[in-house]
């Protein structure tokens, strides 16, 4: 495996959590993601998704990709890269945010991580070494690819308080959302925690080295067995997800820097990320693109959330305006357990995300023993998060 | 339809409801929100100091909270949570993980929510079974599709000339028709016939028919061999869990989780609920139903009353029988409510621990059971039938702290067990009948217990409180006539347009004005909601013209 010459045998790399992973994988379910063989699911995805908004769940968050972002400079390199004023973040914060090419054209959100005051890490989706680099000219940071130096765990539950704390974690009841801190869990060493995730649920992630990781994965599953805590797959956290809202790159939108058609691309408006946008902060790339697109109305698209009826999910419907105009297209959708609807993300028209009243239908192509049920069932636009627990802010957060 | 005040606005004892519903159970509540949410001024009266009726949690032993009868859910209709907001409002349904039923000689059979490693355990005890498992699974979702579209449908008068009427009888024949004539006459023969025939057809191993007996008579007072018990396993597997047909879960926090999101619901919506209210009679004046009379005298007037109570209750406790038909009295009379069913609910120390189970195995969170042959589970209603609870005990036991982390605290439990079967009376030969005593119900809880200990040794070292149940308790606490779960039992005779009774099953009472929600009627039994949806469509739609808003209300999701 040393011999970096031999890697078309080997065209995935493994997560530095992989061989518990693939002990629980009970039914070989396995997908590449960023180039690392990930679980899609642990043998049950309505069991997973169940934990993760009923007890605790663990879901291996390694293969995310990750830059370090340091030096003097960094900070003022980060409010010129970025949406929203990175500086102003704290020490300790996090902050989830995004960032444009010059036409204003999304490409890539992640979260970033403030470790010190000129020590960041920016984690997202896909890969942008070189925007990276090439934007840093004439700021004095350095960034650098750091993704396979560090292991991560993502907690999610409303026992994941309950689980961490007995886990060792000290300190955790005043740990805010969006705020990290660094902890040493018994076996499992220093680690980094960070009160956020990808479920819109109380929860944590919790950040250690490679070496230490499956000591990291034994100790969280050890402490957590009480409090029903289990892994779960890519497929379990995709229904949390869109119960929750969040977006995906390249599922709900295309980065500007892939996008094949140029009709493809968004700006933070068209894909509800308009409200990231600090025009108050200074230059940063895309800001004269975004605001000349608001204010000479070029903006032509929307991403909303969906209610639809009946109990068949949406994927990949068609959305149509009085059943006849297509207006748009769903670009997620699941039956949601927690909510009891059929929910669904979609990219629409404008000015449709907002005068569509009970006028939108989705088309829905249902195989069923070989043949299609075609259905047109009400779409309406429903706010996101679709689901919202208190528990998600509660500081200090509950036992369950 | 507002009378004199806004909801808010305290009453005094006279002024006029536009509804009163007599009972906060789950049905109760469904057509209370439903008729609130269409504007109207509604007040719930509930006599004990907690609602919920049959789904309730309650904390009995500090720490633990207890689903105290209901204990699992599956057939609560989702159209109904999404039209009432109930997840919002705290509902939230769990899993859960198959199940065991052990063997007496030390072996268990599991079930899987995975097909092929439920098919690989069937196959360990009968490898045809296990292939033929998935003919039977089949051809119960071919009833199941039938079914399903019937529940939140008013069933027709089939001696009206109503066009209602007539249309929905014509729609029920369609369906028939639909099947083709093999179908329509497994659909006949599946209705009619026992559990135990129905098995026979399909499968070998005694232990696996013993387990796919467990649905088919819980709450019901008839044996595996009792001819109907059949389409009561229907109506244990129509249900499902996010469009898993004939899963089921468990409501997080217990099934009072129902009742609170429900009351919390119609609350939002306006309505009034008032505990520790319990009605001593339905008012009846000028041939109509005017409202209710409270055990301590005071009287609520209402435009209609609407009984969640039994039928039998309703008619033969709470009315004068001189406002009755005296035909429909003698109908109800012979309602068949007898009680078959005993509850323990217990508080544990730790987990139970059953040497036959391997290491790991996901059974203790689904269902277990004791009886690993039919003739065991009949033998056991030979007893009900003699006047005596069973002595070998027939159990539909879980722990639903397994899953739900708010039921116990951490490494504790809390166990439900239902068991069969318990007579409402009881009788030693030739003596005749007699009332249970707390000796009795003792007797009762020790032959569960002992039989769990049997299996799980050290059992009873951990247990740190019982709630013992029997349809005494039922009757007295929930109201339960003869503790019937079901308000009425689920037979063949009691079901679609006979239900409650020939000629009103329209959720209409004899008497104007008065109403039916409770699962007495269609479609009947369990924590579903759909009785109580029915009736509020039957009650708004007699309103005509007088609702202002009327509430959203699906019909039941296509079935493809």
């Amino acid at each position: 495996m040393n011999d970096l010459r031999h890697h078309f045998r080997t065209p995935l790399m493994r997560s530095p959590f992989h061989p518990r992973v693939e002990a629980a994988n009970v039914l070989n379910a396995w997908a590449p993601w960023a180039g690392v063989t990930t679980a899609l699911n642990f043998g049950d995805v309505a069991m997973e998704h169940s934990s993760i908004r009923n007890s605790a769940s663990l879901y291996d968050i390694s293969p995310m990709i990750k830059y370090a972002i340091e030096g003097p400079g960094a900070a003022a390199y980060l409010d010129r890269l970025t949406l929203r004023r990175a500086s102003a973040l704290p020490v300790g914060a996090v902050q989830y945010t995004s960032w444009c090419n010059d036409a204003g054209h999304v490409l890539d959100d992640g979260t970033l991580f403030r470790l010190g005051e000129d020590r960041f890490r920016l984690c997202c989706q896909e890969r942008h070494l070189p925007w990276l680099q090439d934007s840093a000219i004439g700021f004095d940071v350095s960034i650098r690819d750091e993704t396979e130096a560090i292991a991560g765990l993502s907690l999610q539950g409303p026992t994941s308080f309950s689980v961490l704390s007995a886990a060792g974690g000290a300190d955790l009841a005043s740990l805010k959302p969006f705020r990290l801190a660094e902890m040493h869990l018994g076996p499992a060493g220093p680690v980094m925690v960070s009160r956020t995730g990808f479920t819109g649920d109380l929860g944590y992630e919790i950040w250690t080295t490679p070496d230490r990781a499956l000591d990291l994965w034994d100790h969280l599953m050890a402490a957590g067995t009480p409090h029903r805590l289990r892994p779960v797959g890519t497929e379990a956290l995709n229904i949390a997800r869109i119960e929750a809202g969040f977006i995906i790159a390249n599922m709900d939108f295309i980065c500007a820097e892939q996008v094949l058609r140029p009709d493809r691309a968004r700006q933070p408006d068209e894909i509800g990320l308009g409200w990231m946008v600090d025009l108050d902060k200074g230059a940063f790339n895309g800001r004269n693109a975004i605001r000349a697109a608001r204010e000479g109305g070029m903006l032509h698209w929307a991403l909303v959330g969906l209610d639809i009826e009946g109990n068949v999910p949406a994927e990949g419907a068609e959305l149509y305006l009085d059943g006849k105009k297509a207006v748009g297209q769903v670009t997620a959708a699941v039956w949601s357990p927690t909510t009891k609807r059929n929910l669904a993300l979609a990219q629409i028209r404008r000015p449709w995300h907002r005068d569509a009243g009970d006028r939108l239908r989705a088309e829905i192509y249902a195989l069923r023993e070989l043949q299609y049920h075609k259905l047109m069932l009400r779409a309406r636009i429903a706010r996101r998060p679709f689901f919202n627990p208190p528990r998600r802010r509660a500081t200090p957060p509950g036992m369950f | 339809m507002k009378d004199t005040a806004a909801p808010s606005t305290p009453r005094s004892s006279n002024c006029i409801w536009d509804a009163v519903i007599v009972g906060a159970g789950h049905n109760g509540l469904v057509t209370a929100n439903y008729l609130a949410r269409s504007g109207l001024d509604v007040l719930v009266v509930e006599k004990n100091d907690w609602i919920g009726g049959a789904a309730v949690s309650r904390e009995l032993y500090p720490g633990f909270t207890y689903s105290n009868c209901s204990y699992v859910c599956s057939l609560f209709r989702p159209e109904i949570m999404r039209d009432l907001d109930l997840p919002a409002h705290g509902l939230q349904v769990l899993p859960y993980e198959g199940g065991a039923v052990f063997q007496r000689d030390g072996g268990y059979l599991a079930t899987y929510r995975d097909h092929e490693a439920n098919r690989r355990e069937i196959a360990r005890h009968s490898p045809r079974d296990a292939e033929n498992y998935d003919r039977y699974a089949r051809d119960l979702m071919r009833h199941c599709r039938f079914i399903r579209p019937l529940l939140m449908r008013t069933p027709p008068d089939p001696a009206s000339f109503k066009p209602r009427d007539l249309s929905e009888m014509a729609y029920l024949a369609r369906q028939f028709l639909a099947l083709g004539a093999d179908e329509a006459a497994d659909m006949v023969r599946f209705w009619t016939m026992s559990i135990s025939d129905y098995l026979d057809e399909y499968f070998e191993n005694d232990t696996l028919k013993a387990y796919m007996t467990v649905a088919a008579i819980t709450g019901t007072a008839l044996g595996p061999m009792s001819p109907g018990t059949a389409y009561v396993l229907l109506h244990h597997y129509m249900g499902d869990v996010d469009g898993n047909i004939g899963a089921w879960g468990y409501a997080r926090g217990g099934m009072g989780a129902v009742s609170q999101a429900l009351a919390a619901s119609f609350r939002g919506a306006g309505g009034t609920l008032r505990e520790n209210a319990p009605v001593a009679r339905i008012l009846v004046r000028s041939g109509r139903a005017e409202g209710v009379v409270l055990e301590d005298g005071e009287e609520i007037l209402a435009r209609r009353v609407i009984s969640n109570m039994d039928v039998k209750r309703t008619f033969l406790n709470c009315m004068d029988p001189t406002d009755l038909p005296e035909a429909f009295l003698g109908r109800v009379r012979s309602f068949k409510s007898r009680g078959s069913s005993g509850k323990l609910n217990i508080a544990l120390d730790g987990a139970p621990e059953f040497p036959a189970l391997p290491d790991g195995s996901p059974c203790l969170r689904g269902d277990l059971h004791f009886t690993d042959s039919v003739e065991r589970a009949e033998r056991a209603y030979d007893d009900w039938k003699a006047g005596r609870w069973s002595a070998d005990p027939f159990q539909d036991t879980m722990i639903p702290s397994m899953i739900d982390p708010t039921m116990a605290p951490p490494g504790k439990h809390f166990m439900s067990c239902f068991v069969q079967y318990c007579p409402p009376k009881l009788r030693n030969g030739a003596d005749g009948e007699r009332d249970w005593t707390d000796n009795d119900r003792d007797a009762f809880g020790k032959a569960v217990i002992d039989q769990i200990e049997d299996y799980a040794p050290g059992f009873k070292q951990r247990i740190l409180h019982v709630e013992v149940r029997t349809p005494r308790e039922l009757e007295a606490e929930v109201g339960l006539t003869d503790g019937n779960i079901f308000q009425g039992e689920l037979t063949f005779d009691q079901l679609l347009f006979n239900r409650p009774v020939p000629g009103y099953a329209q959720y209409r009472g004899p008497v104007p004005d008065l109403w039916m929600c409770g699962s007495s009627t269609h479609p009947g039994g369990g924590v579903m909601g759909a009785p109580g949806r029915n009736a509020a469509a039957e009650i708004l739609r007699s309103m005509r013209g007088g609702v202002g808003n009327r509430a959203e209300m699906r019909d039941a999701y296509p079935v493809l």
